[in-house]
């Protein structure tokens, strides 16, 4: 089958272990204010490509891996195409590579029909890699303009079932930074078994032209990246263990 | 080169402990490296920090260089005395300092002073005096343009009108008819390991040998050269000799032997201005006499990282008078003092010695430089430890560039030296004749205007039939353009087949020659200008629609691209077809041709600098680049076309067959240093990781550039630098091209690097 890719970037080095190539796809269904891909929220656009033939383009770069690398799918949204996905890395996976997913898990149902597919796309990930953007549900929603209960949910789903994940949080000064709900994150993350990883990325602003070139209003225009200081606190909160 | 009478040279006690019997019967500095390397797998703890001699003499040397700068250039030039081996006294980097110096020896009586050298042309020698406010001796000037006959006026003087016209519309460009063509490399190593009688004793063997007794032209120029050979010789005995050495005997320690080498160096850059003047593989072989004296006890390690040091130094102080438009061509003052560690030898093992270490770390004893260009033979076999080494060098640097010994051993055997920039050169078996690049660019714009040049308004070549169609179409432009193909080809191989007749009778390089076997082969090297735009519009005009504007005149000056095509830099097989496929459809033609005696055909893709320049001769293209700009560089793809990151780059590069390019493929790459990792053993693991990744695939070369903090400002400040085109920087997990944002944003890119708020 085919699928909606935004972009693809075949040097990509912090989206999952060692050096990966990283398939952007079309389609989102949150609206984050300081999103730095507006460009990837439609559905439409873009370019289609069959599963094996992206995948013969992206095996390409198999030279560069060695024993780490890999492909990440990230968005946009993901999930909205999982079909695609789970059709990429079961190839992918028949050729051992490794398979990472960026995705903020908002499409995540806890229905019978949503979780047989989603068990299939467990079984060809090797790493998902869960962006969580705020822990407090009213101001997740203000944010994103979507509830983040079935985020939650997802992260719990995945620990349960022993499916290794990164967490990541976008730290954006006065919006997502606060005391309370940094140390809420860790505490939900302490419950979870199977967290390699919990990262803190700055809030940047290097994707407001993209906003600009759609007509869109950006709203967070007065707000500042964190400085490295500010980060490291968070890092410090997010990271405490419940000892 | 055998001996006069059967036996062993008796080096009177200086080859004790050395293994091996060949190169002790003839000339054969391989046969000795490879009986005595010692390969080295540890790591880097060994090496040691600059000494106090080391730090005052830099110090002194950079005083020097920037005093050089503020006088717009040049610190000064010789106007009285004409260079030559024994033409000044002995010069040191300072009268103070000398006895600091473990290495003497300077081109002229004083650092950084540039020699009047008038053999390649007096009109080039006194402009380029003029140029920095010096005025060359009227009786010098006129000697030179009276009773001698330079190389340039030999050439001009030989040269066809239609070729006058070639050279003028730049469509054949950068050729050594008006400067020192270079990229002879004499085995230097040979002064060190015979002394200069034992190497005499052989020329004269030669000399005696040659022809068989009739006097051919060949055998008359044969014997004309040895006696010149012979000649340079004593004289880098006499030069040896003013600085209080005698180098008639084999060196006895790595003191001498260091001294010795480079002394055999210094005559060829006393003697040759050439665009480049690479010094060769000399550090495995230097490794052998330092690790000799370290067993004995005579030498320690800071000792032997001083003298490595001091040679360093010596050769970042190369200098040579040019003219602005040399230096338009090749930006920044280079000279191209190249010198090779690592490779892999015949027999496998990796030839990775300590003294490979020694030269990468003069980049952290006395910062980062430009010369010498060190170079990095790599093979994805080296030694992770010495790989990694070489990548954080890199990153701190940007100095260093890597060539894949993977690639050139099977052409050029386990002794080849990197001549210029990155051709290789059998070490004293074999020369290059270097040829610059034809422009094939413009070439194609001569298919479409039928050899009107877009620029000068003038016919070029024989007036063919136009292009006349609204949108071009494919079948046509390729039959078009394959014969213009032809017609340049033949032009250019001959004007080259002139040059270095010329060359060789009025420029003869004696004493790099002198360190050459005498049977030597000969490389003839062509080049390739505007590879990434041809393929590009190639691509353009069979995927996509392109529309012809034309002037009043009839002549393209712009070209509308209807619809999307695949670039060249992308992985793509489609665009990257057309580039294997116009390396071999231009190299067939020039291998066709005759070539000055005897020499085998080569091409190259590769530009160094002077992409700019031969940009700015060329009208717009097909594939969209505007009229009079810059050209990518080398074999790199085109600005803006790199659509998937580095490594598709890179994978588009690697499908250029070297075989068909034996003269090299130049890729340049800037990467940040945070689009390499979080910290720095992320970063060498990752840069190592790609190097591999990309010479597993049979590529050629690569320039890494990985830039800190000053680089961004720089790039803020001077946008239209080629080597910020693809300067790439990354921020929580997503990638930009830098000179792409805003003035503010990158502002903010590098308040952020500095780890302040704004």
């Amino acid at each position: 089958m085919t699928g909606r890719v935004h972009s693809i970037e075949s040097f990509g080095l912090v989206d999952g272990p060692g050096v990966r190539c990283v398939v952007f796809l079309k389609g989102c269904c949150l609206r984050c204010r300081y999103c730095h891909n507006p460009d990837t929220w439609a559905m439409d656009g873009g370019e289609e490509w069959e599963a094996e033939t992206l995948f013969q383009k992206i095996y390409r770069f198999k030279p560069y891996w060695r024993n780490n690398g890999g492909i990440t799918v990230s968005g946009g949204e993901a999930l909205l195409q999982m079909d695609f996905v789970i059709e990429l890395f079961e190839i992918a996976k028949r050729h051992g590579v490794h398979t990472a997913l960026d995705t903020s898990g908002a499409p995540f149902r806890n229905s019978t029909e949503y979780l047989e597919k989603f068990q299939k796309l467990m079984s060809v990930t090797d790493l998902f890699i869960l962006d969580i953007k705020e822990m407090n549900r009213e101001r997740h929603m203000a944010l994103t303009g979507q509830d983040n209960q079935n985020i939650l949910e997802l992260a719990r789903y995945l620990s349960d079932h022993g499916k290794a994940m990164w967490i990541r949080h976008v730290l954006v000064p006065g919006i997502t930074d606060s005391e309370e709900d940094l140390q809420a994150l860790a505490g939900f993350l302490n419950t979870l078994k199977t967290v390699e990883k919990r990262e803190i990325l700055p809030y940047h602003t290097l994707g407001i032209y993209k906003w600009e070139n759609l007509g869109l209003e950006y709203s967070l225009k007065e707000i500042l990246s964190p400085t490295p200081q500010e980060v490291q606190r968070a890092e410090k909160i997010i990271s405490a263990t419940s000892e | 080169m055998p001996m006069t009478n059967p036996g062993k040279f008796d080096s009177k006690g200086a080859w004790d402990g050395f293994r091996g019997e060949i190169w002790k019967e003839e000339i054969n500095v391989r046969d000795f490296i490879q009986k005595n390397y010692t390969p080295y797998d540890g790591d880097e703890s060994f090496l040691a920090g600059p000494t106090e001699n080391t730090k005052r003499l830099w110090t002194c040397v950079q005083d020097l260089q920037k005093e050089e700068r503020a006088r717009g250039g040049v610190l000064e030039c010789e106007t009285e005395v004409v260079s030559g081996l024994t033409s000044y006294g002995p010069g040191y980097i300072s009268e103070e300092l000398k006895d600091l110096e473990t290495v003497v020896g300077l081109q002229t009586d004083k650092p950084l002073k540039r020699a009047f050298m008038p053999y390649g042309g007096i009109k080039m020698a006194v402009k380029a005096a003029e140029t920095y406010g010096y005025e060359i001796n009227p009786e010098l000037k006129k000697i030179f343009t009276t009773y001698v006959t330079t190389h340039n006026d030999a050439v001009f003087g030989a040269y066809t009108p239609e070729m006058r016209l070639a050279r003028k519309t730049h469509v054949v460009t950068g050729l050594p008819d008006t400067y020192g063509r270079g990229r002879i490399v004499g085995d230097y190593r040979r002064v060190a390991l015979y002394g200069i009688d034992r190497l005499i004793e052989a020329k004269k063997v030669a000399h005696y040998r040659a022809g068989c007794g009739n006097m051919y032209d060949e055998v008359i120029r044969m014997r004309e050269e040895i006696s010149q050979q012979l000649k340079a010789l004593n004289e880098m005995k006499e030069m040896a000799k003013i600085y209080g050495y005698d180098i008639s005997k084999p060196a006895r320690n790595a003191r001498e032997a260091v001294q010795w080498l480079y002394f055999g160096y210094l005559a060829a850059v006393k003697t040759q201005n050439g665009a480049a003047m690479s010094v060769g593989r000399i550090s495995t072989f230097l490794d052998i006499y330092i690790n000799r004296d370290i067993e004995k006890g005579i030498l320690t390690e800071a000792e032997a990282q001083e003298l490595i040091d001091h040679m360093t130094m010596k050769f970042r102080m190369v200098k040579f008078a040019r003219i602005p438009e040399y230096n338009q061509l090749f930006s920044g003052d280079p000279t191209w003092v190249t010198l090779e560690v690592a490779g892999t030898s015949l027999d496998g093992r990796h030839m990775v010695t300590k003294t490979d270490y020694r030269f990468l770390h003069t980049l952290e004893n006395m910062g980062p430089s430009p010369e010498p260009n060190l170079t990095v033979l790599y093979s994805p076999n080296l030694p992770e430890k010495f790989k990694k080494y070489a990548a954080q060098i890199s990153i701190d640097t940007s100095s260093i560039q890597y060539e894949n010994d993977e690639v050139m051993k099977p052409e050029w055997g386990d002794d080849y030296s990197i001549c210029c920039c990155v051709s290789a050169t059998k070490t004293g078996k074999e020369i290059q004749l270097f040829g610059a690049r034809a422009n094939l660019a413009k070439t194609l714009l001569y298919a479409f205007n039928g050899g009107f040049d877009e620029k000068h308004r003038i016919q070029c070549g024989p007036a063919m039939q136009r292009i006349t169609s609204e949108y071009a179409d494919y079948d046509e432009v390729i039959e078009k353009f394959d014969w213009w193909m032809d017609w340049l080809a033949d032009i250019y191989v001959n004007v080259l087949n002139l040059i270095h007749y010329m060359h060789d009778k009025y420029y003869y390089e004696a004493a790099e020659m002198a360190l050459i076997n005498n049977d030597c082969e000969r490389s003839f090297a062509t080049g390739i200008a505007g590879f990434s735009h041809v393929v590009d519009s190639l691509s353009a005009i069979k995927y996509a629609k392109v529309k012809i504007i034309r002037d009043e005149e009839g002549i393209t000056k712009d070209f509308e691209i209807e619809g999307d095509f695949p670039r060249y830099g992308n992985d793509d097989p489609r665009a990257d077809e057309i580039a294997t496929w116009l390396l071999r459809t231009f190299f067939d033609k020039i291998r066709r041709r005759h070539t000055y005696r005897d020499s085998k055909p080569s091409t190259s893709i590769l530009t160094i600098t002077s992409n700019v320049v031969y940009g700015e001769a060329t009208g717009a293209t097909p594939d969209g680049r505007k009229a009079y700009t810059s050209f990518a560089p080398g074999a790199s793809p085109s600005y803006g076309a790199e659509a998937n990151g580095l490594l598709a780059s890179l994978n588009s590069v690697a499908k250029i067959p070297y075989h068909w390019a034996l003269d090299g493929i130049s890729n340049t790459q800037t990467i940040s240093p945070d689009a390499l990792g979080h910290e720095k053993e992320e970063r060498k693991q990752n840069l190592v990781q790609i190097l591999d990744g990309y010479f597993e695939q049979d590529a050629h070369h690569l320039n890494v550039n990985v830039f800190d903090t000053e680089k961004l400002i720089d790039a803020m400040e001077h946008p239209e630098k080629e080597e910020y085109q693809n300067f790439t920087i990354r921020v929580s997990g997503y990638a930009v091209k830098f000179i792409s944002l805003t003035r503010k944003q990158q502002m903010d890119v590098i308040a952020r690097t500095c780890h302040k708020k704004l």
